[in-house]
């Protein structure tokens, strides 16, 4: 038994088998080799592995999930099969003599580009597969697992660190926690584990030979317990069940409207990253969805989102909440969040870059987009849009001129489009000095108190040495906040937090007795605050 | 040799899907089984290549059976495509 220190990121408590997640830095060598008949039967004996672990994941997923969905795993049996990629395979071990894996990347790559460089959206999305089922190969020949796709029992995930592009991919039913040896408490590690309501740790000296132990998170106490003997685990079992007692206390506020004793109604929304947070959101009960961040539509793809693409996600997301209020930011790339076909320039300080908003009045043809695709999913409920990273009244004002041109544009093709509520992040120290006027330009304000911290601070939320420097509560961006409440409101718009301090129970009375309008809440925490605003 | 002509339905065109049960059922025959669209033609059992085609939804492609059992071929790939794609 081991016990090591972490920084905690959610109160719970998880029991489970750990999964280490190796950094796979992509490359592989092309080791020479003397037996090429040898290599060839490697490969092959690799290959029908790598097609009985597909094929068992296709008979689960057509059981636990459906034939459609399972069918992606079937496909890639054939990609895996198909002859022009086996041959290539085969010739270059036998022509080159070099190893099996290399082969296979190689191939994978040269067959991954084709599918690149065809001018349909689509079929370039397929150079994923074909990148995926070579690395399936590649990690059997190197003798490596083949990532947490194939196990079956959910797990810890330990890593070094968690990148946003790999945290969009994650199978979040396989997941009952986090360990990573990066990260700040505002991580990206951080906020996953928030939305999921998973404990998380950060800042843990991990080791790679931890893999499939037995391990213990304990978010109240900030440790991470691997290999625990019995007495340990036992102990950590019964508070599993106490754990599972409370839930179900909270699942009693389900269904109750979120009001204080004295009658004030509080909106109470919940923050979601991607199409698939919209079922734990509606799981929690959460009134609304104060925030949908949009990036995941633009990480993990080598090219733009079509309309098309984005409307579909819009509307999904709009449909399954029904007269339910869905506020979708438009996109915040930058800073922390890069996406590599943007083609942004390197900053030597990107959080004050080029991004969000900024990006998007650059180059107004990527907002359109989005504008467009929004626009033509209102007719689908009840949207409101908002934007990040406003400073000023004038950028608005452009903005409401690329929106009007859209839409007039959506009107000569007689589309149809519903009541739009336009709002604004109120992140930056700039915008709160503006509040006053921005209010009258806008329906709502929505406090993004992460970046506020970090600009009124000017601390990093990114560098965790800084930690002991930062104040979450620092009354300074209490004061802020107070202000944006009391300018919003005098101008006549409505105002929210959906930062992270908005799910700070300690301060949710501090927020209604601001005059607090809406908070935007991880799922899990929507419960918790209900309690507390019903109590108030 | 058997030949027909198909136009594709499926608003995705010949995705990853119907392409992958096209090489499922071309695996069937003894026939050579070649799908063409004009410009680029490929062998029905090879999927990648099928894919690599880029067929889009609205295009007329023509498939070209020939083989021993190209007349139960040609009848029920006729049938494939008519409920696939």
């Amino acid at each position: 038994m081991e016990r090591f220190e972490g920084k905690s990121i959610l109160k719970k408590l998880a029991v489970g088998k750990i999964y280490y997640m190796e950094k796979n830095n992509g490359e592989v060598t092309a080791d020479p080799i003397d037996d090429p008949q040898a290599e060839v039967a490697r490969f092959e004996q690799a290959k029908e592995q790598a097609i009985a672990t597909l094929q068992q994941l296709y008979e689960k997923t057509c059981e636990q999930v459906g034939e459609d969905e399972a069918m992606i795993f079937e496909v890639h049996q054939m990609l895996m099969e198909d002859e022009d990629y086996v041959d290539a395979i085969t010739e270059m071990i036998t022509g080159e003599k070099v190893c099996a894996q290399y082969a296979v990347h190689t191939t994978g790559e040269t067959f991954a580009q084709m599918f690149e460089q065809m001018d349909d959206a689509y079929m370039q999305a397929r150079s994923a597969d074909m990148r995926d089922i070579s690395q399936r190969l590649v990690r059997i020949l190197c003798g490596e697992d083949c990532g947490l796709d194939d196990t079956t029992e959910p797990v810890i995930l330990v890593a070094e660190d968690l990148l946003p592009s790999e945290t969009v991919q994650l199978d979040r039913d396989k997941l009952l926690g986090f360990v990573t040896r990066l990260g700040s408490a505002n991580s990206h590690t951080a906020i996953l584990a928030r939305t999921m309501n998973v404990p998380a740790l950060i800042g843990v000296e991990i080791d790679a030979s931890w893999n499939g132990k037995t391990a213990i998170i304990d978010g109240y106490e900030g440790c991470f317990v691997v290999d625990p003997d019995e007495t340990t685990l036992s102990a950590a079992n019964e508070r599993l069940l106490v754990q599972e007692e409370e839930a179900k206390l909270l699942a009693e506020q389900k269904g109750q409207p979120t009001v204080t004793k004295s009658g004030r109604q509080i909106h109470l929304y919940a923050n979601i990253g991607n199409v698939e947070d919209v079922n734990s959101v509606l799981e929690q009960d959460a009134e609304g969805i104060g925030l949908f961040r949009s990036e995941f539509i633009y990480l993990g793809t080598n090219d733009f989102p079509s309309e098309e693409e984005q409307f579909e996600v819009y509307r999904t997301v709009l449909e399954r909440m029904g007269e339910k209020r869905v506020i979708i930011r438009t996109l915040d790339i930058g800073a922390d969040k890069q996406v590599d076909y943007f083609g942004l320039d390197h900053e030597e300080n990107p959080a004050m870059g080029l991004r969000a908003i900024r990006i998007c009045l650059t180059r107004p043809e990527i907002f359109r987009t989005q504008l467009r695709a929004l626009y033509r999913a209102s007719a689908y409920g009840r949207l409101g849009i908002m934007f990040p990273m406003i400073i000023s009244v004038d950028e608005l004002r452009k903005i409401k001129e690329i929106i009007k041109e859209v839409t007039d544009e959506l009107a000569r093709e007689q589309i149809a489009v519903g009541e739009v509520e336009l709002g604004i992040m109120i992140e930056t120290p700039a915008a709160v000095m503006m509040s006053r006027e921005l209010a009258k330009e806008v329906d709502f304000f929505s406090i993004g108190t992460n970046d506020l911290t970090q600009y009124t601070l000017a601390i990093d939320r990114q560098n965790d040495k800084l930690d002991a420097f930062y104040d979450a509560h620092h009354p300074a961006v209490l004061r802020m906040i107070q202000m944006t409440i009391e300018n919003g409101h005098a101008g006549g718009a409505w105002v929210g937090i959906c930062g992270e301090l908005g799910a700070d129970p300690t301060l949710t009375k501090t927020f209604v007795e601001m005059g607090i309008d809406e908070l935007s809440v991880a799922a899990s925490a929507v419960l918790p605050i209900r309690r507390i605003i019903r109590g108030l | 040799m058997q030949t027909f002509e198909h136009v594709i339905k499926d608003e995705m065109g010949l995705h990853a899907r119907p392409a992958g049960l096209l090489v499922k059922e071309a695996k069937k025959y003894k026939s050579t089984i070649t799908v063409s669209n004009g410009v680029k033609s490929a062998n029905a059992t090879k999927l990648i290549m099928i894919m690599g085609m880029g067929v889009k939804s609205g295009e007329t492609i023509t498939i070209t059976i020939e083989g021993e059992d190209e007349d139960t071929a040609f009848e029920e790939l006729k049938a494939f495509f008519e409920t696939n794609v």
